[in-house]
């Protein structure tokens, strides 16, 4: 094949060597990656693949639409609570349903919560092996370990040169035993990892401190959602009641709940400020002339905007986290969101296993169809149930490709800072500067593998501030004397209108989410999401644009195309959400999804 | 295998002293609510055994049960993966990737056939010929198969794995298949729940490790230590139940004084979990002290059963609504009748869910 130009710049050459990476691990879901490396070992073309479908949508028709949260929470039980809430919010948006001010505190600080535990467990957990070496955090020497400790983050207080020893003595009996677990098969000899032992070591042991942390941060949900994962939510509020005066406390939320919810809110910002962004800015510095992955974070960016400031009001201005969308790598203007606007979301299926009966069609949510046409292209290799290659020039992912006035963009913790900082958002131009400053880079730096991991760490703390102010909010407002928690005027369906349509809209750690709905005599008529990792992970569209990780990998060197290190690394910091994004479809050549602009 | 120290080993060269080691055995012990008398046994079960190689693969699944996993407290999840088993395959948490990750997969079966579990989370699709989910370019369900032939024994994690769950839920389109109906020739234990409990993960986990045994299952398959009772048989709501105390409307003034949500479609009187005892997140809560009723979810087909917001009586099978109500306008002056009444119904449900699972064996 000649080089492809895509309309989004970007040249493809599959004649290269082709590298099929299935399954990618550490992710959520199920995903396959291939590549094609040239002889100096840059990549020169990658194709992104979602690989499973579960049908939510599906499922949904027919159902009572106060209980859509559950079903289309269970789409995600990483990002547990997300779906939940863009559900009531579509459900409320739909049949009108206000909810009181401590509901709309108590639903930020859970999803605020939801954004700190997830970041903290996909830096640590599903992130960090990508950058640090725990083989190589053997050789450190626990002194050097607690000095570097104290010199990146003086306030935390486990630093101690015999803590440090401890956790190696661990580690080394780990690997010694021959067992080695989840680190079997790593590629811990590869020359890409660049760390010094000291700073593995320091970061294996945050792996071990954050595992034990997250399993505390969830704690927020479990006193205000009963579980975690997959809280319960409520159309029209929260469940929880309120009572810290009188008879019965124990069963609401009263003072010792409230002690526990804020208790954990001030370790969330210990932790990502005395470990987390300190961890950050260290191993960033040893990969500073790592700056791949930039793909479309600085052409194209889409935030819907989450955590409003006062109940039931949605417009930009009321929103702590930006709404807007940056095309043609123009940060000067900032162009507004509308969901609702057909020309604005569309999805395309040209290179996804659906069919829209013609080929070219892009449709917005609300008039989306679905219908499976699973099938390999001429040039793939392999069999149908036993894929060796894929032909990417036909249909190639369960993933549909959504597209924003015709751009493929990217979605996210760094598109949502780029959104910002383009938009002046003061607390963000502030983090993002001085993380730049700190660390003596460019503003271009940002665009990159580690700049998306940087902007998910830099959230990560701002969203604990958040957290703090939706707190004292709360309890501000109990002590005014309101303690309402659920709206339930519009409870009973004989309430509603006989039809009704609704969309609802959060950022959920990964990215823009939306929910559209459409209700008919109290029942889903129809039901649609589109998801961060649909966007993120998105195949070609029909003018071949390619979508946000396929651009991220392009022209990343592989120190050895065997491994593939790098790859991992740039679609990590992405945190991939693959049940999240392969649940639309429909087997069958059944039609799903047919829902009319209002 | 010389080489494959015992939890014991590894928890001394930790620099854990022997004293530290008894009493951890001894809060295992009264985690899986056994006798102080066990406690050596625990203790001659980790001095003495290598850690058990686990293989973890993913269907269709929303990772849910993971996540519940690494949430627990005792033992801590970097404890169970570290010191008890040898997590040798999980696709969320490896390192590896691609051919590396197929051949971990690979050198496990190969090296301790017949002695690896096998933990599934998720389940096959079987529709499109399982290309609903696919891993290494092929069907999901060949994944399963391939290694669940040489487990001693399968865990079936959360409701998709012993169930089917939301992916199953009507009409069902890819045809998820729970585990038992695609591998019928190995003991499978289900551990359900939407997801489990992570004390009740590592319970069960910790368990087999220390007793070299299956736990004891009832009749669906469950762990009977943890599945044995309804939520509602312990929870601690349960007096206002009986009082006829129900909240009747969200966030009303029985809601704010935490009386029964049975009204409100609490589905923990047919729900056999064990949410009211042990609780979720180290006890921190549960569905219900929270105020919002509990959705069935360790219960075979939950999505398929009305709504969340049903009474459970609505059912017209239990035929039970008048009484419920009777309880709730008889109870401020006949506390002792609404028991009584209460008694029965208890029954009539037990012995309804007996029929519901032998219809299930059948």
């Amino acid at each position: 094949m000649a080089v492809i130009n895509t309309p989004n710049g970007y040249d493809l050459d599959n004649s290269g060597r082709r590298i099929v990476v299935d399954p990618v691990t550490r992710i959520e879901g199920h995903m396959r990656c291939e590549v094609n490396v040239d002889d100096e070992g840059f990549i020169r073309n990658a194709v992104s693949t979602g690989t499973m479908w579960r049908g939510l949508e599906v499922i949904l028709k027919g159902r009572d639409p106060r209980d859509a949260w559950a079903f289309t929470e269970r789409i995600c039980g990483v990002c547990t609570g997300t779906h939940a809430l863009t559900s009531v919010r579509a459900v409320e948006d739909a049949l009108g349903i206000t909810i009181p001010d401590n509901a709309n505190s108590i639903r930020n600080i859970m999803q605020l919560n939801l954004e700190i535990h997830d970041h903290v467990v996909h830096f640590y957990h599903l992130h960090a092996l990508d950058w640090v070496n725990p083989i190589n955090a053997l050789k450190a020497d626990p002194k050097a370990t607690s000095e570097l400790q104290q010199a990146v983050s003086p306030s935390h207080p486990l630093s101690s040169p015999g803590y440090f020893r401890d956790v190696q003595n661990r580690l080394k009996q780990f690997v010694d035993s021959g067992q080695l677990g989840l680190f079997k098969n790593g590629y811990w000899d590869n020359p890409a990892y660049l760390l010094p032992p000291e700073a593995d070591l320091m970061a294996t042991t945050h792996y071990l401190e954050a595992l034990d942390l997250q399993k505390e941060i969830v704690k927020v949900h479990t006193i205000f959602g009963g579980k975690n994962p997959h809280p319960n939510w409520l159309v029209g509020g929260v469940p929880c009641p309120i009572n810290v005066h009188s008879t019965g406390a124990v069963g609401a939320i009263n003072m010792e709940r409230l002690n526990m919810v804020s208790s954990i809110i001030d370790k969330c910002h210990e932790f990502n400020t005395n470990v987390y962004l300190p961890d950050v800015k260290a191993i960033g510095g040893f990969y500073k002339n790592w700056l791949y992955g930039g793909g479309l974070s600085s052409q194209a960016c889409l935030a819907y905007g989450d955590i409003p400031e006062n109940p039931n009001d949605f417009s930009a201005e009321n929103l702590y986290l930006p709404r807007g969308a940056v095309i043609n790598g123009n940060l000067e203007e900032v162009h507004d969101v509308d969901q609702r606007d057909p020309e604005q979301v569309q999805e395309f299926v040209d290179h996804s296993w659906y069919t829209y009966g013609e080929a070219g069609k892009g449709l917005h949510p609300w008039d989306g169809i679905t219908e499976a046409q699973y099938e390999l292209g001429p040039n793939a290799k392999g069999t149908r149930t036993n894929i060796e290659e894929l032909d990417e020039a036909a249909k190639y992912s369960w993933i549909k490709a959504p597209r924003w006035k015709g751009h493929a963009m990217e979605v996210g913790p760094l598109a949502r800072y780029v959104v910002g900082y383009a938009k002046g958002h003061e607390d963000i131009k502030n983090q993002v500067d001085g993380l730049l400053r700190d660390m003596n880079l460019p503003l271009s730096a940002l665009f990159s593998t580690l700049g998306r991991t940087a902007a998910r760490a830099l959230e990560s703390e701002y969203c604990g501030r958040l957290q703090k102010h939706f707190f004292d909010k709360l309890v501000t407002n109990i002590k005014n004397g309101d303690e309402s928690t659920a709206n339930v005027e519009k409870w009973d369906p004989s309430t509603w209108p006989k039809e009704a349509k609704g969309v609802g809209a959060t950022e959920a750690p990964r990215g823009a989410l939306g929910h559209w709905i459409k209700i008919k005599d109290g029942r889903i008529e129809n039901y649609q999401c589109v998801v961060p990792t649909t966007w993120n992970g998105s195949p070609r569209d029909t003018a071949g644009n390619i979508g946000a990780f396929e651009a991220s990998l392009m022209n990343t060197k592989m120190e050895r195309p065997d491994e593939p290190v790098e790859i991992l690394r740039t679609l990590h910091s992405f945190d991939p959400c693959l049940a999240c994004s392969t649940h639309v479809m429909s087997p069958d050549g059944e039609e799903l999804t047919r829902v009319k602009v209002r | 295998m010389s080489q494959i120290e015992t939890f014991y080993d590894v928890m001394r060269r930790q620099g854990i002293t022997r004293r530290s080691f008894m009493k951890y055995c001894s809060l295992t012990a009264a985690a899986l609510g056994l006798a102080p008398t066990m406690v050596p046994k625990i203790a001659h079960a980790m001095e003495t055994k290598p850690r058990t190689p686990v293989i973890w693969v993913h269907g269709l699944e929303c990772t849910c049960c993971s996540e519940s996993f690494i949430r627990s407290a005792h033992p801590l999840a970097k404890d169970v993966v570290l010191s008890m088993i040898s997590l040798d395959y999980d696709d969320t948490l490896m390192a590896a990737a691609g051919h590396q990750a197929e051949a971990a997969l690979e050198d496990t079966i190969q090296k301790y056939k017949g002695n690896y579990i096998l933990a599934v989370e998720g389940n096959p699709p079987l529709n499109e010929d399982g290309m609903f989910c696919i891993v290494g370019g092929k069907p999901f369900v060949d994944q399963l198969k391939h290694a669940a032939k040489d487990a001693k024994a399968i865990i079936s994690w959360g409701a998709c794995a012993s169930y089917g769950c939301v992916q199953a839920a009507k009409p069902n389109p890819t045809r998820a298949t729970p585990v038992h109906k695609v591998i019928t020739d190995k003991p499978i234990i289900k551990v359900p729940g939407c997801p489990p409990i992570a004390e009740v993960m590592t319970g069960v986990i910790t368990y087999m490790l220390t007793f070299d045994r299956l736990p004891e299952l009832d009749r669906q398959g469950r762990p009977a230590m943890f599945y044995g009772q309804r939520i509602h048989d312990k929870c601690y709501r349960r007096p206002h139940f009986d009082a006829g105390q129900f909240v009747e409307a969200w966030d009303d003034e029985n809601a704010r004084k935490g009386y029964c949500l049975y009204k409100m479609g609490c589905k923990g009187p047919t729900t056999y979990n064990a949410c009211s005892t042990v609780r979720w997140n180290e006890g921190v809560s549960f569905p219900i002290q929270s105020g919002h009723g509990c959705i069935g979810c360790s219960e075979d087909g939950f999505w398929d059963q009305g709504s969340f917001y049903d009474r459970v009586t609505d059912l017209t099978q239990f035929g039970v609504e008048a009484n419920a109500d009777k309880v709730g306008m008889a109870a401020a002056g006949v506390v002792g009748a609404g028991v009584a009444v209460h008694a029965a119904v208890t029954a009539l449900k037990a012995a309804q869910k007996k029929t519901q699972s032998k219809k299930e064996e059948v």
